[in-house]
């Protein structure tokens, strides 16, 4: 399996403070990538990378390398609108607009200007595939924030998923909901898997177990360890790692 | 300190196997030293106490299973655990093994030994020796002492094919001693299969340190 | 010994407080009647269709105040509206975190409480004088927008400030463009705080006096184009008050602009809480 995104001696930078420090790493197309590590390693930093929203950020800075199907999303003149056409983002707080349920969906293709197919189907295809439809298709002129808390994060994942994206980058998707609804997301990220690539931030090591299928560890901005997931939680190769996972710091 | 209270069960748990391991070792030593002195009471006081072998073993058993619900162990943690429930699975045979040998003990009762036992109580010895190896090898994490005690079954092996084929022998010369020679091929047998037993404690410390499994000296038998 | 003692400290603060309230609410209470008994009678049809006819005993009606407080209420909005919405959509999403906007921000914050007359000699001189236009509705309508910009700005500043980060990462995650967001996601989340903002400021450009009095000229005839001169119902109520012995029509005037008061505030609240409703999840 190739790798769909790519980093190669990525160092990132708020003004003078390092966040990152050289990182390589090779996200696989069509598997769930898990980041763990403790607060402040930088993995919501690395994972804000590949879509470049860390660029709204006043003094951030990228050195080294971001790959997309092997090309970099940093060169000049690389159409950011366009790259988060292709790199979807959902939040660890559900924050659907405060528009209908039909209207949160639809933003993305309209913003994109995306003509090729109806709006309706876009909509029912993607709170489909967020395994939500069913329980809005006779309300979608509702409110997005009259759903539950879990309801209204598989919104935002039909909302993310609406612009067609290829890979679907989630920050702590579940650490706002209860148990129930976390499992719920759980499964749907097993079944988005044959259409995308996922990569997960979870400060939830148990979780990203039961996830994914290939994890990084980081520390203090540094990816100490990265590989599948069964192997990295049985038999870790880095000290640091099994202190980690074993909960013996952090 | 995180997790003090986990790796203060680990400790336990350990020492539970240590504790499981000599119950196991001196029912070995107890079952031949029955058949080489005659001790019928000595035996019939192995196969009572398999039956603490036996609790142990489940109370171990809970123990592990209370542990992974508990705690969510991970890496070593887990294989720790992982290696323990099977490690007492190992320790459970092997003392159904010398209850065995004890139960043989009672079955010959006060017949004419064939021959003064030598071969036989060397074989226990080793197995109980190895045994204790292992064990140690398991709390001190040491892969390279687990392979050595592993290697050492070739012993045992080479000691049980003496055995075999001295009591063939006899019984080809006489066939009054067949009925004799087979339970003594028998006890043989269980010192061997114990020994192999051994062999499958110190994959599982092999396993414990560097998380993976290999096959150690494949058994003649 | 303590309770006790607490306890009666309590008793007399209550006290305190009820009476303030009592007092406060009875001398507006008062006002308000007062205005409406003596007023309230000289309402009628003629009163509202008749222009004012001037003299000592303040013949006529209200027709042309009427139609001039219409006229310059809607060209204050249509000048104020673009550009305080405007500028608080630059201050609160394009301009750089600098000493210039923090500048341009208290300056803002300073202009809110700059007396109304202050405005209007300046529209006097910039509008009336060195623009040319005269006493006119156009002079009030200019003048007015820059006495209500700064506060527009402050309170559709803070509506769109109000505006969760959230919202602004995710669409900006979706693909949409800086200006997509304020348009398609900030402007409508931040309306009801907008339209609030907006409406007040309807109210007090109704209640104006000072700064119109020196830019609209007072003309009591009707307005046939926006350089005309006019004069606004409180304009009105203060020449009755002042040159006419015509009391009662004077409070005639006043009940008319309490009541469009009163229908301003209702209609901010219940604009609010209809959107409010809509934002939290009703149909």
């Amino acid at each position: 399996m190739d790798a769909k995104m790519e980093t190669r001696h990525l160092s990132f930078y708020y003004a003078a403070h390092q966040v990152l420090r050289s990182v390589d790493l090779k996200v696989k197309g069509n598997q769930i990538t898990a980041f763990i590590g403790p607060s402040g390693c930088g993995k919501s930093t690395l994972l804000r990378v590949l879509n470049r929203m860390n660029d709204i950020i006043p003094g951030a800075r990228a050195e080294g390398e971001v790959l997309l199907d092997g090309k970099s999303i940093y060169a000049p003149g690389v159409d950011v609108v366009e790259l988060r056409k292709k790199v979807g983002m959902v939040f660890q707080q559900p924050n659907p607009f405060p528009k209908s349920i039909y209207d949160n969906v639809a933003f993305g293709p309209r913003v994109l200007g995306m003509r090729e197919v109806s709006l309706d189907e876009v909509v029912e295809r993607s709170l489909r595939a967020a395994a939500l439809w069913d329980e809005v298709k006779d309300v979608l002129r509702k409110s997005g924030l009259a759903l539950s808390g879990g309801q209204q994060q598989r919104l935002c994942i039909a909302r993310a998923l609406a612009t067609e994206p290829e890979v679907l980058l989630m920050d702590e998707p579940c650490s706002a909901l209860d148990p129930q609804s976390t499992l719920r997301i759980e499964e749907l990220m097993h079944e988005l898997k044959q259409r995308y690539t996922t990569v997960i931030v979870t400060h939830n090591m148990h979780q990203a177990a039961r996830v994914s299928d290939w994890t990084g560890f980081l520390l203090l901005g540094e990816l100490i360890e990265y590989g599948r997931t069964s192997d990295l939680f049985s038999r870790p190769q880095d000290r640091r790692t099994e202190d980690y996972i074993t909960g013996r710091f952090g | 300190m995180p997790r003090e209270s986990f790796n203060r069960h680990l400790r336990e748990l350990q020492d539970d196997v240590l504790v499981l391991g000599s119950m196991v070792g001196k029912a070995i030593e107890r079952s031949t030293e029955a058949l080489k002195k005659r001790d019928l009471e000595l035996a019939r006081q192995v196969i009572a106490d398999d039956g603490n072998i036996n609790s142990k073993r489940f109370e171990i058993e809970e123990k592990c299973i209370e542990l992974i619900i508990t705690q969510q162990p991970m890496a070593g943690d887990l294989r720790i655990i992982v290696a323990v429930l099977n490690i007492v699975v190992d320790l459970e045979r092997m003392g159904d093994h010398a209850e065995g040998n004890a139960r043989i003990a009672v079955m010959i009762g006060d017949e004419p030994p064939l021959k003064p036992l030598i071969d036989v109580p060397r074989m226990a010895q080793k197995t109980v020796e190895m045994l204790h190896r292992s064990l140690d090898a398991f709390i001190e994490r040491d892969g390279e002492a687990a392979k050595k005690v592993s290697d050492e079954d070739d012993e045992v092996d080479q000691l049980y094919d003496q055995v075999f084929r001295e009591l063939l022998t006899f019984m080809a010369e006489d066939t009054r001693t067949i009925s004799r020679a087979t339970r003594l091929i028998w006890v043989a047998h269980n010192l061997e299969r114990s020994a192999d037993r051994v062999t499958n404690i110190c994959e599982r410390v092999v396993y414990v340190v560097t998380g993976k499994m290999e096959e150690m000296g494949v058994s003649k038998y | 010994m303590a309770r006790t003692s607490a306890r009666n400290t309590q008793r007399l603060a209550l006290i305190f407080i009820w009476g303030t309230g009592a007092v406060a609410l009875s001398i507006l209470l008062i006002i308000v009647i007062y205005v409406f008994v003596r007023g309230l009678p000289e309402i009628g049809w003629s009163f509202l269709t008749t222009p004012p006819r001037g003299g000592l005993s303040g013949e006529g009606g209200i027709s042309a105040p009427v139609v001039a407080t219409l006229y310059l209420v809607a060209i204050t909005m249509a000048i104020l509206i673009p550009l305080g919405v405007g500028a608080a959509i630059y201050l609160a999403e394009y301009a750089p975190a600098n000493r210039i906007t923090g500048a341009i921000r208290y300056g803002t914050e300073v202009l809110a409480g700059v007396p109304s007359i202050v405005f209007g000699l300046f529209g006097f001189l910039l509008f009336v004088t060195a623009l040319h236009l005269n006493f006119s509705i156009l002079s009030g309508s200019l003048t007015l927008a820059c006495l209500l910009l700064p506060t527009l700005i402050r309170t559709s500043e803070e509506a769109l400030r109000a505006v969760p980060h959230s919202h602004r990462e995710a669409a900006l995650a979706l693909g949409a463009t800086k200006w997509q967001t304020v348009w398609r996601v900030l402007l409508p989340a931040a309306l009801p705080g907008i339209v609030t903002g907006t409406i007040l400021c309807v109210g007090r450009a109704v209640g104006e006096t000072a700064c119109l009095y020196v830019t609209m000229g007072g003309s009591a005839g009707m307005p046939d184009s926006l350089l005309s001169s006019g004069r606004t119902l409180s304009m009105h109520l203060f020449y009755l008050a002042m040159d006419t012995n015509a009391i009662e029509k004077a409070m005639a005037t006043g009940v008319i602009l309490i009541a469009v008061i009163v229908i301003t505030n209702a209609a901010t609240n219940w604009l609010s809480q209809r959107f409010r409703t809509r934002m939290m999840g009703g149909a």
